[in-house]
């Protein structure tokens, strides 16, 4: 079995009075794309953001490959390997497009090259020049995964990637998710979308009020899909 | 007549061009720090004063002093923001005007103790003295040297923001610090890099001023009012429009100051109130370059 890559332990943050996560537990080895489900405000987006250290007074522990993280500050974070593509994708508005994609530092050797980007997505090589929130909502979160692979991030931290997109475009962000799988690129994912997580996924995590509540199989979730949509009231 | 009205316009441009390298190191420090940083005339103060007693006591020729003089004001901007400035960011804008209005005044009493109230004057470099022949008109040399060097430091600036990779990391930064820093970027030491540029572009424009006014501890509050009203016109936040803007005001100050005296005093903050009313975020700022 491959060596767990990020561990996080009884995980708890706060935003000012309000507490939003409850003690997280979650682990996701080398390689494997885990998905965070739950409803809207259960701490999915809190647990990404404490994992990066965007979140001050989090508590807990959060180890990457057994070296403790939290407290670090998240530049120093990014510098050990990880990416974040946010949620709303995270476009600048002031940079064009080949500006946003620079825009991470090579944190380590092994991204994605330019060539490899514009081959996937010609789009992004085309309209280099134009600012990068003019581009379509699918063209912006292609981006915004190139720009993190391209930094060469070995866990990838994902919000929503096909949040609002054509079902044609979450299939393309499926075989991307896909193709970094198979680059050995390992994803923590966070999505409401069931059948787009069963097709990338290894296994999912189900949150509930700020706690991981159950692990679950692509086979269990397949099979329990109507409780789950109804329990993530989509 | 023509002669002294282009007289008049030349002399617009160098008032301009110190409005354009002040007010472009307010716009980038209150771009991505948001703060209205009221020191700033003080920087460019410390730049004379640097350049002055550098010649006095250590025979600092000028051309020395315009590389030597930001940086020791950059290491002073360095030292204030990671000592105090830093400390107030969580908090409303007002409270690092507060700050930096105070350092201001501490700073300028120390230099009023040991310097005196009285200015001294700065001998204009060998190089540059007399006048030169545009053609059209005479004009003293130093003065065309004021316009040519501040238009290439401003130039450069604005290339160095929005053509560079740098530039691109500082806009971002701008917008979102907090993604910006997620992707590794060590946004504070940007920060803490960005405030000692802006005070060396202030210390920049200190030294130049140094010959053509005297070197006196309030000289900066003379023009840190008028500046801050350029930043005004031209859109917090925005580099081109500082630029522009700082010429354009020096001008027509200058133009007003020709046909009617009495109004050169005001007629900058009559521009700034009729732009307010007709453009609420300045000629060429925007929304969120303002909030």
């Amino acid at each position: 079995m491959p060596e767990t890559l990020l561990s996080v332990r009884n995980l708890q943050a706060w935003y000012d009075e309000s507490q939003a996560l409850f003690g997280v537990d979650l682990d996701v080895r080398e390689g494997e794309v885990v998905t965070l489900v739950g409803r809207n405000g259960v701490g999915k987006t809190t647990t990404l953001k404490s994992i990066m250290g965007m979140i001050p007074g989090v508590k807990g522990s959060i180890a990457l490959r057994g070296t403790p993280i939290l407290g670090l500050s998240s530049h120093r974070i990014a510098r050990l390997g990880i990416g974040v593509v946010p949620e709303e994708r995270g476009i600048f508005s002031g940079l064009t497009v080949r500006e946003n994609l620079m825009l991470p530092p090579v944190i380590a050797e092994g991204g994605w090259s330019l060539e490899r980007i514009h081959q996937l997505f010609p789009i992004l090589d085309e309209r280099r020049n134009s600012i990068g929130t003019k581009l379509s909502g699918g063209e912006q979160q292609m981006l915004a995964i190139a720009r993190i692979l391209r930094s060469g991030a070995r866990l990838v931290l994902m919000d929503e990637p096909t949040e609002g997109l054509a079902p044609v475009i979450v299939n393309a962000i499926r075989d991307l998710v896909l193709d970094m799988k198979r680059d050995g690129i390992t994803v923590l994912l966070v999505e409401q979308n069931l059948r787009f997580a069963t097709k990338v996924s290894d296994r999912h995590y189900l949150m509930v009020h700020g706690k991981i509540v159950e692990t679950l199989s692509n086979e269990e979730v397949v099979h329990r899909e109507g409780e789950l949509l109804a329990h993530l009231g989509v | 007549m023509l002669e002294s009205l282009g007289g008049q316009i030349f002399n617009g441009l160098v008032s301009g061009a110190f409005y354009a390298m002040l007010s472009l190191g307010l716009a980038i420090i209150f771009g991505l720090l948001r703060i209205v940083n009221f020191a700033h005339g003080t920087m460019y103060m410390l730049g004379a004063f640097v350049a002055y007693v550098g010649a006095q006591s250590l025979g600092l020729n000028f051309w020395v002093a315009l590389i030597a003089s930001p940086i020791v004001v950059a290491i002073v901007g360095i030292i204030l923001e990671r000592l105090l400035l830093c400390r107030l960011y969580k908090l409303d804008v007002l409270y690092n005007l507060l700050l930096t209005f105070g350092i201001t005044l501490f700073i300028e009493d120390a230099m009023r103790l040991k310097f005196g109230m009285q200015g001294s004057p700065y001998v204009i470099p060998g190089k540059l003295e007399g006048v030169v022949n545009l053609g059209f008109m005479i004009y003293p040399t130093y003065r065309v040297f004021v316009i040519v060097a501040s238009l290439i430091v401003c130039i450069a600036t604005w290339l160095l923001i929005e053509k560079t990779s740098l530039g691109a990391t500082l806009r971002a930064a701008t917008e979102n610090p907090g993604l910006v820093r997620a992707f590794g970027i060590n946004v504070p030491a940007l920060i803490t890099g960005v405030f000692g540029f802006g005070c060396a572009l202030a210390a920049f424009a200190g030294v130049l001023a140094a010959p053509v006014n005297n070197v006196a501890p309030l000289m900066g509050d003379d023009i840190i009012i008028p500046t801050f009203a350029v930043v005004v016109i031209g859109g917090m936040g925005s580099i081109l429009g500082s630029i522009v803007t700082g010429f354009v005001v020096g001008v027509v100050v200058a133009l007003g100051a020709f046909f009617y005296p009495p109004i050169s005093g005001t007629l900058i903050y009559i521009l700034m109130a009729f732009v307010l009313l007709v453009k609420p975020t300045g000629l060429f700022g925007s929304v969120e370059g303002s909030r």
